[in-house]
């Protein structure tokens, strides 16, 4: 049985929306970073989707790319986020706004 | 030997690089080694310089050293390059070896100040810009040094900045100044586009043969350029802001304000005397400007109570003498008092601060008293000094030296009567008021004690300067007193000599008696008026016209009225016109936008998020449904 490409594209989309509303309405910065997570994926998955349907590789190499910067991303995020938090002592993200106006 | 030339420009310049780059880590004693070495060894080249250049194969004819082409653009190419004559010999001679006794004498003089270093690198920095200013072969490099000595002074003058009394009198002489450069370099500018040069050689080669005697652009000129003397030697009417520089320590004022920068007036006058003698008009007005500086100064130091402000006046005084004689056509005699002024006047400025010095900063000479018992080395190097600017006959140099300015502002072609009598009652005043001072502060009730003794290095610059505000007139005597002319013969291979209308030798005789007189007369009426009398021991009650000569003949209360108060009034009335609304309204938007755009830039992580992800959508929105 095969999926309709406009469903595999929509189910794209909702975890894409997942992710962003992940994003913005989180303030625990470890939640941000995954759902930063979720929006690569999605946009990974449309990338698969895209290959599946046009029968080419390149969607599935460029999703090992994006698998690649996502495992480099998160090694950073959390460095980052473990400076964060000594120097705040939280986990805040509104919490580190030192740089405003 | 005389290739050795730049080596004294450079050492100073040297020794401020050295204090300025590594000053603040040096402890105290190895900045004073660095900035009184390198004075010393530039006064050491100096002399060397000196020997050869007299007793070398070429006997006194001027030397030339170029070192690099400064500037090349449209004909003006000033080159960085010495000229070495017998007038910039005798400058160097007394900047360097001057300069190195001040060094000498401001070592222990400024130990416990803060600053140090500063000090130093600022008076090297001095002494390397004001021999450039006399070394220099072309205007341009020497308006280079002119402007050098003018910003050391100001910061000199404003040392001890924590004061805002004193930031003021530096900005004032530099304000006033000012005007005189400004003058000049107009004059500069005239130069070139009739000469097509600055060489100073090359113009005085070509001036006479290009303008005129009287003719109206050699007048211009030459006015031009004595209003750049005027203002750095601070002549009638620029010379207000001589008497506020001695905000300064005293071995600057010693320095800058008596021995050199004040007399670069006189030396511009004496380096371009051509020019002046195609403008005979200028010329008298040199000698009228000096013979009313000369009373103007005398009278204004015999109203003061601080020391050094008597000296202030006193030196501007005294290099109206030697405007007078610059004006009159005695060159050689001018440069003659120059040197001889700069050694009894930087004496007697060391020695006012030795007593300022260990009397804890007391400028006010009726609080001193009695001190030449407590002080003997100061007393008697200020005694010879003092002996020497009120012009005591034969033992002193300032006799030789200002009677050879009186006799000539009498018998030479451009002196007359007025001027002589003039000068003549400048004598009486300088004697005057010289010899209040000595009886005020070294006689009379002792009215505090001397904290502190000074030690050798601050007594031997006065031991010297002292033997030589003696000896130093014994190489010009006048024709009938062993008639010795050593250096008016070594200053006339540079410029011209005098010329004077035959008189006998009578005549000349009953002139010395008469100067001869007066000053003793001026120094036996200070004796009866001031010698051991009962005075307050605070500033004198003054009646109004005490008071005005007192402030220097309220120079300063007329320029406020006639010129800052104008430009006062004019500068509020226009604060809020049509132009300053515009740039206001535009200051106000900008403001307003800043304000705006500053508003999103709120450090919020979430926020930037939001807006990415909003501006994407617009953004696609866009792209799909055009």
């Amino acid at each position: 049985m095969t999926i309709p490409t406009e469903q595999q594209i929509l189910l794209a989309v909702i975890l894409f929306c997942i992710g962003l509303t992940g994003v913005l309405v989180r303030r625990n910065v470890i939640f941000m970073l995954m759902s930063v997570e979720v929006m690569l994926n999605a946009a990974g998955l449309a990338f698969i989707v895209g290959g599946a349907a046009w029968g080419h590789a390149d969607g599935q190499v460029m999703f090992l790319f994006i698998l690649a910067m996502a495992a480099a991303e998160v090694a950073v995020g959390l460095a980052l986020i473990i400076q964060l938090y000594n120097k705040f002592k939280s986990d805040d993200a509104d919490k580190a706004s030192d740089m405003r106006g | 030997m005389k290739e050795l030339l730049w080596l004294i420009v450079a050492l100073p310049f040297a020794g401020a690089l050295i204090l300025a780059l590594a000053g603040k880590k040096l402890p105290r004693l190895a900045c004073a080694i660095v900035g009184v070495g390198s004075i010393s060894l530039s006064a050491i080249a100096a002399f060397m310089v000196g020997l050869d250049f007299l007793h070398g194969n070429s006997m006194g004819a001027p030397f030339d050293q170029t070192l690099w082409q400064w500037i090349d653009v449209f004909g003006l190419s000033p080159r960085i390059a010495f000229h070495l004559d017998t007038v910039s010999l005798t400058f160097i001679f007394v900047i360097t070896f001057v300069g190195a006794l001040i060094h000498l004498y401001s070592a222990p003089f400024m130990w416990k100040e803060e600053g140090y270093a500063r000090f130093f690198v600022y008076m090297n920095l001095f002494v390397g810009f004001m021999l450039m200013l006399v070394l220099a072969d072309n205007l341009l490099l020497l308006y280079l040094g002119w402007e050098g000595v003018g910003l050391c002074s100001y910061l000199l003058i404003g040392f001890w900045y924590k004061d805002p009394a004193n930031g003021y009198a530096a900005r004032k002489a530099f304000t006033v100044t000012r005007i005189g450069d400004t003058a000049m370099v107009i004059g500069l500018f005239l130069l070139f586009t009739n000469f097509h040069t600055l060489n100073i050689q090359a113009i005085l080669t070509a001036a006479p043969a290009k303008w005129a005697v009287g003719s109206g652009v050699a007048i211009t000129t030459a006015f031009l350029l004595l209003g750049g003397a005027i203002g750095k030697s601070a002549q009638f009417p620029l010379q207000t802001w001589l008497p506020d520089a001695m905000a300064a320590p005293s071995p600057v004022s010693a320095l800058i304000h008596a021995a050199t920068m004040v007399t670069a007036g006189v030396y511009l006058i004496a380096r371009t005397h051509v020019l002046f003698s195609l403008a005979p008009i200028v010329q008298s007005t040199v000698a009228i400007i000096g013979a009313v500086t000369l009373i103007l100064g005398g009278l204004a130091a015999l109203y003061q109570h601080d020391i050094k402000r008597v000296l202030a006046y006193s030196t501007i005084s005294q290099i109206g003498y030697m405007f007078l004689a610059l004006g009159v056509g005695a060159w050689s005699a001018a440069i003659f008092h120059f040197m001889i002024h700069a050694f009894f006047k930087a004496l007697l400025f060391l020695g006012a601060g030795s007593v300022i010095w260990v009397m804890r900063n007391e400028h006010n000479m009726f609080r001193m008293g009695g001190l030449w018992k407590k002080l003997p080395v100061v007393f008697w190097t200020f005694l010879v000094g003092a002996c020497a600017l009120s012009a005591l006959p034969l033992i002193t140099a300032g006799f030789y030296s200002k009677d050879e300015i009186l006799w000539l502002s009498y018998a030479s072609d451009k002196g007359s009567v007025a001027l002589w009598f003039t000068g003549l009652a400048g004598a009486f005043i300088t004697a005057l008021y010289t010899f209040r001072m000595v009886f005020l502060t070294f006689f009379g009730p002792r009215k505090a004690e001397p904290t502190q003794r000074p030690g050798i290095a601050m007594t031997l610059p006065l031991i010297v300067l002292g033997l030589l505000s003696l000896v130093g007139g014994f190489i010009e005597l006048p024709d009938n007193m062993g008639h010795v002319t050593l250096f008016s013969r070594f200053i006339q291979k540079t410029l011209p000599a005098t010329m004077i209308t035959s008189f006998g030798h009578s005549t000349e005789l009953i002139a010395q008696l008469i100067a001869a007189a007066v000053a003793i007369t001026g120094a036996g009426i200070a004796y009866k008026l001031y010698y051991n009398k009962p005075f307050p021991a605070a500033i004198p009650v003054r009646n109004s016209w005490q008071t005005f000569f007192f402030k220097g003949w309220d120079f300063d209360q007329l320029y406020n009225s006639i010129i800052v108060a104008p430009i006062v009034f004019l500068s509020r009335i226009d604060k809020d016109d049509v132009i300053d609304r515009f740039y206001n309204i535009l200051a106000a938007i900008t403001r307003l936008l800043n304000r705006a755009l500053t508003a999103t830039q709120n450090g919020r992580l979430r926020w930037y998020a939001m807006m990415l992800a909003i501006g994407t959508i617009i953004t696609l929105t866009i792209l799909f449904y055009p």
